[in-house]
């Protein structure tokens, strides 16, 4: 537990990713199993104690210490098991040595909601403040120590030197602490089986396109549909709908995952029924509506009645046992099209090509898609296999162009990491009215990118010198700097005084040429508006 | 034994000793102030009259430019205030000159501590456990949370951590006057005798303390060192330097703080802080609770800092306590 305690202090408090990536490996290099595959799961929150809650240690705490106390303290420290660790009552000679982290899982699996109450302490008393820290963070689950589930594998594929996207595809098929994968990776093992399980496979993603006129006789155009990418699999009997990111979202939306019976494996958009983005089934909805539906555990009747799902299939990985992503994107897209009558038409539908003759027309078509609330070209080379991750020729997204808006700096923060001593994440605003005759600014975004390094250190600079106020680390600057922003899309939200929220707003240039009074009103960012 | 010690009057911005007609650390000029120790919070300038320790004096002259009516008393000396009210200073343990000042009038005893430490410091004498009826404590650090390690443990911390990254600095947030100097003096103490860097801010205070007898070796400014000297040395700085533009000369530091606050990882991570130090001059909540019992009052007065718990365990204690509002004092940056 001392390792595994340290691992987590030290990922604490470091701040750049690779040293993050740096320190997780070398502690899964260096621990033995099965140590070091219940940290990982620890890490990737892929344990559960249920007898173990956050009340459970609150409770605890409240038969050793005063509550009035506790909460006190709670308050303070903003953590219920960093508080717990910190007024354990630790007895002067701890009864037996520490817990290793696998002793510390055997013991807290095994315990019941009565037996917690007696058998926690007992684990806590034989360690020391960081212990009890790890011990209760590892306990209840919830680390929040700024490390991701993908940081993890990263770290676990690079301590051992093999590829990230073959740990995901491998990962859904084993449970902790994951013996059979650290036999693969450090020993040369034989890889998982994962045939008959419904397990997530790595997406394949695009580079931007940028400057590049492609040859369309190697590459075919499909729209980019504005909704999230899904991989929907069916295998074992059970179908699931997994997320870009690998996360299980067959709770949130169980009619698209109900709809496929077929054993396969598929990728596509996923969207909510609408008027806008036009389907050979009907359109789609734009993001917004789609957005009701997401981050939802369960969905009501009427959320299924109001936001219908379905799925737009860009391309097939796995169909009936056969593993088609060694074949070239036309022969998936022949046996994709061939597959699509066999599914239900209310969930389904094909993304459809894209045709143009030449890549100006192709152009043409992409500068006239705003209309259609979508989010510009994919260019896929008809050659290319199914290949996991990004890799570069073979598939392309080519966004339209964004929307621009001139905005004012008003209030500006300092970045983490590398940016940590700049003022570099900007809050800007439009007018409500004429300048001129009393209007005052409302925010409507926030954007930490578009800049260069050199660009960043005079905007430091110049938030620095014209400072009026300051709220904790944020500061209030004098409102005389336009942005020329950059953003996808711009929707109503309630979560913004302007009633506005825009999609991905980045710092496009910096007028320091053009004055305040000159930046765009509310109105220009209203009437952008698409839904 | 009650302490109903009608002529201690605690005020918002400061102890009144009515029969003196002079003040404690108070926050506002007044015509004689009587000072425990050199932080601005509690020494400020302008006063007609200010009676101090012989140190303290001399670190407000550092900062206010002037002597005009200073007092020096010893520790131990006892001075007589207008009024029959006697006054001592007695160490604190807090920072060089820290005193708790016991005042005796018409039989009855009050000390007013300042700010405090239990733990041995190398820059000031030790904290002196002295009777009284009622006891003004300070409880900036008074949550059961709060446990301060044994120094050394800190030091080994900071030592592994240069030693790992020679091609880096560490470059560690320390406050100004007490905190920078005590880290020094025990980096010494620990047997660390290369050259230590200093912030400008940092410099003036560090050579008073050497004039007054407190020797913490080789100092060197930052400004004068160039990015290759630097790997591999410790750097001191104030607290509001450590992620500002000024540390962007020094060779890809670590970021340390030497702060009681460090002992809550969430302080420590909003401050941008890679190694927390948890290192203060003030009590603990073993040391504040310890000093109460041993100090044993007729009753406590417990000022700026979290009044609350501590006044809870006085209540489960049986002993008698309240809470003072007195305004003004900072406890951030400790």
């Amino acid at each position: 537990m001392e390792a595994f305690s340290a691992l987590l202090d030290a990922l604490i408090y470091t701040r750049s990713r690779n040293e993050k990536l740096q320190l997780i490996a070398d502690y899964l290099r260096a621990m033995p199993d099965p140590d070091r595959g219940w940290a990982l799961a620890a890490l990737t929150e892929c344990l559960d104690f249920p007898a173990v809650k956050s009340s459970t240690i609150r409770n605890l705490l409240h038969e050793r210490v005063d509550p009035v106390l506790w909460h006190l303290s709670r308050d303070f420290v903003g953590d219920t098991a960093e508080t717990a660790s910190l007024l354990w009552p630790a007895p002067d000679q701890p009864p037996s040595p520490p817990p290793s982290v696998s002793e510390a899982v055997e013991l807290l699996s095994a315990m019941t909601r009565i037996s917690v109450m007696s058998e926690l302490p007992r684990l806590l008393d034989r360690l020391d403040a960081e212990g009890r820290f790890a011990l209760l963070k590892l306990a209840t689950g919830a680390m929040r120590i700024g490390v991701s589930a993908r940081l993890a594998k990263t770290a676990f594929a690079q301590a051992f030197g093999v590829n990230v996207e073959e740990v995901e595809e491998y990962w859904h098929a084993l449970a902790p602490p994951y013996q059979p994968l650290f036999a693969w990776a450090s020993e040369g093992a034989d890889p998982p089986d994962t045939g008959a399980m419904p397990l997530f496979r790595p997406f394949m993603l695009a580079h931007p396109l940028e400057d590049l006129e492609l040859d369309l006789a190697d590459y075919v155009a499909e729209w980019k549909w504005d909704g999230i990418r899904v991989q929907l699999v069916c295998a074992g009997g059970a179908t699931r709908l997994y997320s870009r990111s690998g996360d299980d979202i067959t709770g949130t939306f169980p009619e698209v995952a109900e709809a496929l019976s077929i054993p396969a494996v598929l990728d596509g958009e996923l969207l909510v029924r609408g008027s806008h983005q036009g389907g050979e089934e009907g359109g789609a909805a734009s993001f917004n509506a789609l957005q009701q539906r997401l981050g939802r555990k369960t969905v009501s009747a009427k959320m299924l009645a109001e936001y219908p799902a379905f799925v737009r299939l860009y391309d097939v990985l796995i169909l009936e046992g056969e593993d088609q992503r060694e074949r070239p994107w036309a022969e998936r897209r022949s046996v994709l099209e061939t597959l699509m009558p066999r599914l239900p038409r209310e969930r389904f539908d094909l993304s459809a090509v894209v045709e143009a003759t030449h890549f100006a027309e192709l152009a043409q078509i992409r500068a006239s898609a705003r209309d259609e609330a979508i989010e510009g070209l994919m260019l896929k080379r008809r050659d290319s296999p199914y290949v996991a991750g990004r890799r570069v020729g073979l598939w392309y997204k080519w966004k339209r162009d964004p929307l621009l808006v001139d905005c004012v700096l008003m209030y500006a923060q300092r970045g983490n990491g590398r940016r940590s001593s700049f003022y570099s994440d900007y809050t800007f605003g439009c007018w409500d009215g004429d300048p001129d005759e009393g209007a005052d600014l409302l925010p409507v975004g926030k954007a930490y990118s578009g800049f260069t390094d050199e660009e960043l250190k005079r905007l430091d600079r110049y938030v620095r010198n014209h400072t009026v106020n300051r709220f904790g680390p944020v500061r209030e600057t004098d409102r005389s700097l336009v942005f020329e922003v950059a953003f996808d899309s711009v929707h109503p939200s309630k979560r913004h005084k302007s009633g506005l929220a825009m999609r991905f707003p980045r710092i496009h240039r910096i007028r320091w040429d053009k004055p305040a009074h000159e930046a765009d009103r509310i109105e220009a960012l209203q009437a952008l508006v698409k839904d | 034994m009650t302490a109903d010690v009608s002529w201690i009057r605690p005020e918002p911005w400061g102890i009144h000793v009515v029969p003196a007609d002079c003040w404690i650390d108070p926050s506002r000029e007044v015509p004689h102030a009587l000072v425990t120790h050199g932080h601005a919070d509690h020494a400020r300038g302008g006063h007609g009259r200010t009676t101090a320790t012989p140190e303290t004096l001399a670190i407000m002259e550092l900062r206010y430019q002037t002597r005009e009516g200073a007092q020096p008393v010893q520790y131990g000396e006892t001075v007589r205030l207008a009024g029959r009210v006697d006054a001592t200073f007695i160490p604190a343990g807090h920072v060089l000159g820290s005193a708790q000042i016991l005042l005796e009038h018409a039989g009855e005893r009050v000390i007013v501590t300042g700010d405090y430490k239990r733990r041995p410091d190398p820059t000031c004498p030790p904290f002196e456990v002295t009777p009284c009826d009622v006891f003004v404590t300070e409880a900036t650090f008074g949550l059961p949370v709060f446990c301060h390690p044994p120094i050394e443990q800190e030091m080994a911390k900071l030592l592994k951590r240069l030693s790992d990254h020679p091609d880096r600095c560490v470059l560690v947030g320390a406050y100004a006057l007490g905190k920078a100097q005590r880290v020094i003096a025990e980096l010494r103490r620990a047997g660390h005798h290369e050259p230590i860097y200093l912030h400008g801010a940092l410099e003036r205070m560090c050579r008073l303390y050497e004039e007054l007898g407190v020797n913490l070796g080789e100092l060197r400014l930052v400004t004068d060192a160039s990015k290759e000297e630097l790997r591999g040395h410790i750097v001191l700085c104030p607290p509001g330097a450590l992620n500002d533009r000024w540390s962007r000369r020094l060779p890809d530091p670590i970021t340390a703080m030497a702060s009681g606050w460090m002992r809550v990882r969430q302080r420590a991570r909003q401050r941008n802080v890679e190694l927390p130090l948890v290192i203060s001059d003030h009590a603990d909540w073993g040391e504040l609770t310890r000093t109460i019992e041993e100090v044993n009052p007729a009753e406590s007065w417990i000022t700026h800092g979290r009044e609350e718990a501590l006044l809870r365990w006085c209540q489960l204690h049986q002993r008698r306590a309240r809470a003072l509002a007195l305004i003004g004092y900072e406890d951030e940056d400790d």
